[in-house]
């Protein structure tokens, strides 16, 4: 039996949306001001992807403010749980029509494998990429800090952890069309209300 | 002088107190702790900086966070010698001398009038709308002055060497003119000489008796310098830092014309990390190589799908028959 349930708040979609627009936003700019595509024009790719750095910036303070409020948090707690299964079910499952192993519900929105990889994309790459933003962007007071180190070492981390996130945006945007229809999980994400197996 | 402008006297910048003119070059391309650099500040006025402040662009505030590495000058003098009037760029001594089968002098100018070659002076060189060359410059030069023993060097031998770099934090990217040429120079003492241009003929005057031998031996005594009675001529390079003609801001040096792959304006400092020009290339490889191999797994993960979910409602339908 099939039961609708609200599984993204409005906060958390409009989070969704804005952070992804804002990522892609960064990714196309940053790329510029990496020499990689002519899109804006250096100055101006310059400009918006440093507006857009300190937008993001903002918005990941009233996420962690929101998940540490709303107590949402724990939905990205990583654990081990059918890790194997939850591979196994993507690839090989998935093409016998096999059911997902990892039964969502509200109280535990994300499988183990989610978990896992939105933790690291939560505590390790998208710190490093703001930090090192901001690091790059405040490059001008290094000097007065006493840091004297050189941009070649944030510039190639930053790089990196693009490189990194793109990768991961290729990966999120492949999965999102893994659901009951091409555009199911979108949609949920965009109407917050999802089509969940009853459990027993 | 511009009448059209603001009509500054060459002593708006130049300030001028008991006697002593501000310039000649900048000694303070950096103003220091200051916003601004006042001349209650800095005793001058004449740095950019003294009435334009280090943060001038209202605009653009990235633009701002140029002013400590880089001049003012460097984007806003996007070419020198603009308005058709031409700059001498080269100047080969080891030409000089030369005559016409009568025995005459020869004087050449080019299309546009400028001397290209004198029997007195040699070869010349000149150049318009010239992109100045960039380099650090904390705003002191050390000199090779008369008697100076010629150092060892690579290259052209620097008669101005520019002091700074990327690592001296009052340095900036600073724009100049390079003068290069050929001069006369003693090879045993390592020394340039100082020869006797100027005088009648029969006194050993270059320009009258043709010598160089003869004019150095004068010229080098008349110095108190030694000469060892060998000439030979020397590749020089010198730096004249550009700092008038100053562009309107319409006309200031792109943003892509520095921050590109190659070919740009900093081509040559190569010194520090330059966004849009430098990059890992091992880490660009490595990311898009890694990419497109998840692109193709994904690509091969979707048909898979694909077909396999058509083959099971094929079966479902077959099933449903039967």
């Amino acid at each position: 039996m099939k039961i609708k349930v609200l599984l993204y708040t409005r906060f958390e979609r409009f989070w969704h949306w804005f952070q992804a627009f804002l990522i892609i936003f960064l990714l196309v700019t940053g790329f510029e001001v990496h020499g990689t595509v002519k899109i804006f024009g250096y100055g101006a790719a310059c400009y918006w992807h440093n507006l857009a750095g300190l937008t993001l910036l903002i918005l990941t303070a009233f996420a962690i403010f929101w998940h540490l409020t709303t107590g949402a948090w724990k939905h990205y707690q990583p654990c081990s749980d059918n890790l194997k299964e939850i591979g196994a079910y993507y690839c090989v499952g998935i093409m016998r029509g096999e059911s997902h192993p990892f039964h969502k519900s509200q109280e535990r929105k994300l499988n183990p494998l989610q978990a896992l990889s939105y933790f690291v994309l939560k505590m390790v790459l998208l710190p490093l990429q703001l930090v090192s933003g901001l690091l790059y962007y405040l490059y001008n007071d290094w000097l007065s800090w006493g840091l004297t180190m050189r941009l070649d070492g944030v510039a190639m981390l930053h790089t990196a952890m693009a490189f990194v996130m793109l990768l991961f945006l290729l990966v999120h945007v492949y999965l999102a069309t893994t659901g009951s229809t091409l555009i199911s999980y979108m949609m949920a994400m965009i109407t917050g209300w999802e089509e969940l197996d009853e459990e027993g | 002088m511009d009448m059209k402008g603001l009509n500054y006297s060459c002593t708006t910048c130049h300030v001028t107190k008991a006697h002593k003119i501000s310039g000649r070059y900048y000694s303070r391309p950096a103003p220091g702790r200051h916003q601004l650099a006042l001349p209650a500040d800095d005793g001058e006025r004449l740095a950019c900086e003294s009435c334009h402040s280090r943060r001038p662009h209202k605009k653009t505030d990235i633009l701002n966070h140029h002013t400590d590495r880089v001049a003012c000058q460097s984007c806003h003098i996007p070419r020198y010698a603009r308005g058709g009037i031409f700059t001498k760029m080269w100047w080969d001594w080891s030409t000089a001398g030369k005559l016409t089968e009568a025995g005459k002098a020869i004087v050449k100018n080019d299309k546009s009038g400028n001397l290209i070659y004198h029997t007195k002076k040699g070869d010349m060189g000149w150049a318009e709308n010239v992109v100045p060359e960039y380099f650090w410059y904390n705003g002191s030069m050390s000199y090779l002055q008369e008697g100076d023993r010629i150092p060892a060097h690579d290259g052209p031998l620097e008669l101005n060497s520019l002091q700074g770099n990327y690592a001296d934090p009052g340095a900036r990217i600073f724009p100049f003119k390079v003068m290069r040429g050929k001069q006369p120079y003693d090879p045993v003492e390592r020394m340039l000489l100082v020869p006797y241009l100027f005088g009648k003929k029969g006194t050993g005057a270059y320009w009258a008796d043709a010598d160089w031998v003869k004019a150095a031996a004068i010229g080098m005594r008349e110095a108190g310098l030694p000469f060892s009675g060998k000439v030979d001529f020397i590749r020089t390079d010198m730096y004249w830092p550009i700092t008038h003609m100053v562009a309107p801001k319409e006309s200031s040096v792109e943003c892509a014309e520095c921050h590109r792959r190659d070919n740009g304006r900093l081509a040559k400092l190569t010194s520090f990390y330059l966004p849009g020009r430098d990059r890992w290339q091992l880490l660009d490889s490595l990311g898009w190589g890694l990419l497109g191999l998840t692109f193709l797994v994904l690509l091969l993960h979707a048909g898979l799908r694909l077909t396999s979910s058509s083959r099971r409602k094929n079966g479902n339908v077959q099933g449903g028959k039967s």
